[in-house]
């Protein structure tokens, strides 16, 4: 099935050992140092201005998820407690903004900045946490499905095939809701239903690597499968599962979002934006209930995003950029 | 060709065949405990071990798990038993059942949902295809040009957003901004069939419509972008300004058309997935389409309804990826199918 993925495009080449500058002229040798793709990478990187910033931002939120019990302390009000005399107006509402509660208090008197910070941290860990296992798992069947060839990759194919036909958020939801919803749940739903498209890429790169006079000449000094797979392969398909990692981390997020929201995901009383935005639903009275989480979470993707389109752009300076 | 036709048929039935055997694997092994906490829930709260069981009898739900995929392909064997539900034909003969919770016919349940989420989709995918076709192009004539700018940061802004974001921000400040300031024009929640008032159907979907279409156009722009970048980049793009054509002609005519291809490819997939992705949408908004059913029919552990919608956002999948590739054939001379 040839459906396409056109915001993935990324050169295997870019990081190939066939670009590593510089194998020392007589003259240059002494000046020109040469500089390794991943250096070179990283320089462009550094020299992207929106992607510095992004990455800044991004590191602010992750303080913002360890040091979460410092706004704890700093309002003195623990996340799940509810205020219900202080937080709440005289009629059972929520509270504005004000010196106690710096972002406003929630439906139940609970202090909406204390969660979004506690709320960070779940953000983060199944973002970073489902990333990699989709990753893994993708670059796994990929690389088997595309270095083995024949049969294996017939079935792996299929298969690959099938999970992209499957209507995610159905599957995600229930098998969500049977197992009982919590982080690991969560986690383990976002990487089932996403690895296909991980595995689709590799299998793409290492079935015009496999045919490279490298990997030829590795399996004639008598190279196994799992050597040339690991030291030969892996590392020319490394570039695109950077970047494809760096975009996929906003995704993962969003998914654990999406799944809290419908109250499938992440269970109460933990502090989760998806679940806080949820419980916003209907209080449009209190503007703040919904705005702040919203913004905690759009600021994370938007930061993610852009991050990663600078990696992107980085390791691959010929490929279209997302957003530029 | 026909060749090729006969197979992707083929593995799309397989396709079905398999998302649909796992969804009853789900129910009966995965969760072991579902058809009891159905025939629980139905039973009552004072209902006795034997009463449940009895439930549980009634809907075939002690039957073994292959058993239970035989009912769904082919009906209960048998004559109608008095008290239990009415009989299912099975879907090989176009019967989904009946739900477990209140027995109503699954066909006739999803007959009515279907036009809402039809609605919905048809009605966003004209909207982003709009938005998203002119801001790339704009985009695309010329680069690095504030009105380039704009367009990118906002398709950046939508791409990031998550779409119950954004329609829970547009519900308050739209609907309810606005209403407390005394404009009531956007309704916040409901459905009215376009064969009753088109008018108020299209006043209660605009703010869905709206959602969907920007989170999903965003991709749109910045594909169209870059692809009318490529291709205007062209010699015989040259070759028309040469002999005189109007911009006009030239971008759109002869630009426009090769820079199709991505953007056709994405749309396929797109509206592919749709049918199962309108969830969002429609739990924000409250309509009560085919995923606002299925979320419905989750929580309650409904399974006639859940593979109901699961087969027809599936089917809706296979269909969207096969006529990609044929398009794909039919654009494109260089692309063989087999």
């Amino acid at each position: 099935m040839s459906v396409g993925d056109p915001e993935i495009v990324v050169s295997a080449a870019a990081a190939g050992p066939g670009t590593v500058g510089a194998p020392s002229e007589e003259i240059a040798a002494a000046k020109i140092q040469g500089r390794s793709p991943w250096r070179l990478a990283f320089e462009r990187l550094r020299s992207d201005r929106a992607a510095v910033i992004c990455a800044i931002v991004i590191l602010l939120i992750v303080l913002m998820a360890i040091f979460a019990p410092l706004f704890k302390m700093m309002t003195g009000h623990p996340p799940n407690q509810q205020y219900f005399d202080t937080g709440l107006t005289l009629d059972g509402q929520p509270k504005a903004p004000d010196g106690t509660f710096w972002l406003g208090s929630d439906d139940v008197g609970r202090d909406v900045l204390v969660r979004i910070a506690y709320g960070a941290r779940v953000s983060l860990i199944v973002g970073v946490v489902a990333t990699f296992l989709t990753v893994t798992i993708g670059t796994i069947v990929g690389l088997a499905a595309g270095y083995f060839g024949k049969m294996v990759d017939t079935i792996l194919a299929r298969i690959i095939d099938v999970m992209l036909s499957i209507p995610f958020l159905l599957f995600a939801i229930s098998l969500a809701s049977i197992f009982h919803a919590g982080l690991k749940v969560v986690i383990f739903v976002l990487a089932i239903f996403s690895w296909s498209s991980v595995a689709r890429i590799v299998r793409g790169q290492v079935l015009s690597i496999r045919e490279r006079e490298y990997v030829e000449a590795a399996r004639a000094i008598g190279s196994g499968s799992w050597r040339i797979m690991i030291i030969d392969i892996l590392p020319n398909v490394i570039a695109p599962i950077i970047v494809y990692t760096t975009l996929l981390i906003p995704v993962s997020i969003v998914g654990e979002a999406t799944l809290s929201f419908l109250g499938v995901g992440i269970q109460p009383p933990t502090a989760d934006w998806g679940q806080m935005i949820a419980d916003a639903q209907g209080n449009y009275h209190a503007w703040w209930f919904l705005v702040f989480p919203s913004l905690a979470l759009l600021v994370t993707t938007l930061a993610f995003n852009i991050f990663g389109d600078g990696v992107r752009d980085a390791f691959d300076p010929r490929s279209d950029r997302m957003f530029n | 060709m026909l060749r090729f036709l006969v197979r992707r048929f083929f593995l799309g039935l397989l396709v079905l065949f398999l998302v649909s055997l796992a969804v009853f694997f789900m129910f009966f092994k995965l969760n072991a405990s579902g058809p009891t906490a159905v025939a629980s829930r139905l039973c009552g709260k004072q209902c006795s071990t034997q009463q449940i069981n009895a439930v549980k009898e009634r809907l075939h739900l002690n039957d073994p798990f292959l058993k239970q995929y035989y009912y769904f392909l082919f009906g209960y064997p048998g004559k109608d038993v008095k008290s239990g539900p009415p009989r299912n034909k099975g879907i090989l003969h176009g019967d989904l059942g009946y739900s477990y919770v209140n027995e109503q016919s699954v066909n006739g349940l999803l007959k009515d949902a279907f036009p809402i989420t039809l609605s919905l989709a048809v009605g966003s995918a004209v909207l982003w295809l709009a938005m998203g076709l002119l801001s790339g192009i704009l985009s695309a004539i010329r680069p690095r040009s504030m009105l380039d700018r704009t367009f990118t940061f906002m398709a950046l802004l939508f791409y990031s957003m998550p779409t119950f974001v954004l329609g829970l921000l547009l519900l308050l400040f739209l609907f309810y901004e606005l209403s407390i300031h005394g404009i009531s024009f956007f309704p916040a929640q409901g459905y009215v069939p376009i064969t009753q008032n088109p008018w108020e159907w299209a006043r209660h979907l605009l703010l869905p419509w709206f959602t969907l279409a920007a989170v999903t156009a965003a991709a749109y722009t910045r594909l169209t972008r870059g692809s009318m970048l490529d291709v205007l980049g062209e010699d015989y793009i040259r070759t028309a300004r040469a002999k005189g054509l109007s911009e006009r002609r030239v971008v759109f005519r002869h630009g426009l058309r090769a820079a199709l291809t991505p953007i056709v490819t994405q749309f396929g997939i797109d509206v592919g997935t749709l049918l199962g992705g309108a969830i969002i949408t429609e739990r924000v908004f409250g309509l009560p389409g085919l995923g606002f059913q299925a979320v419905q029919a989750i929580t309650a552990n409904d399974l006639p309804i859940i593979i109901g919608v699961v087969v027809i956002a599936t089917t809706a999948i296979v269909i969207a990826n096969l006529l990609v590739d044929i398009f794909y054939a039919v654009l494109d001379p260089r692309v063989r199918l087999n």
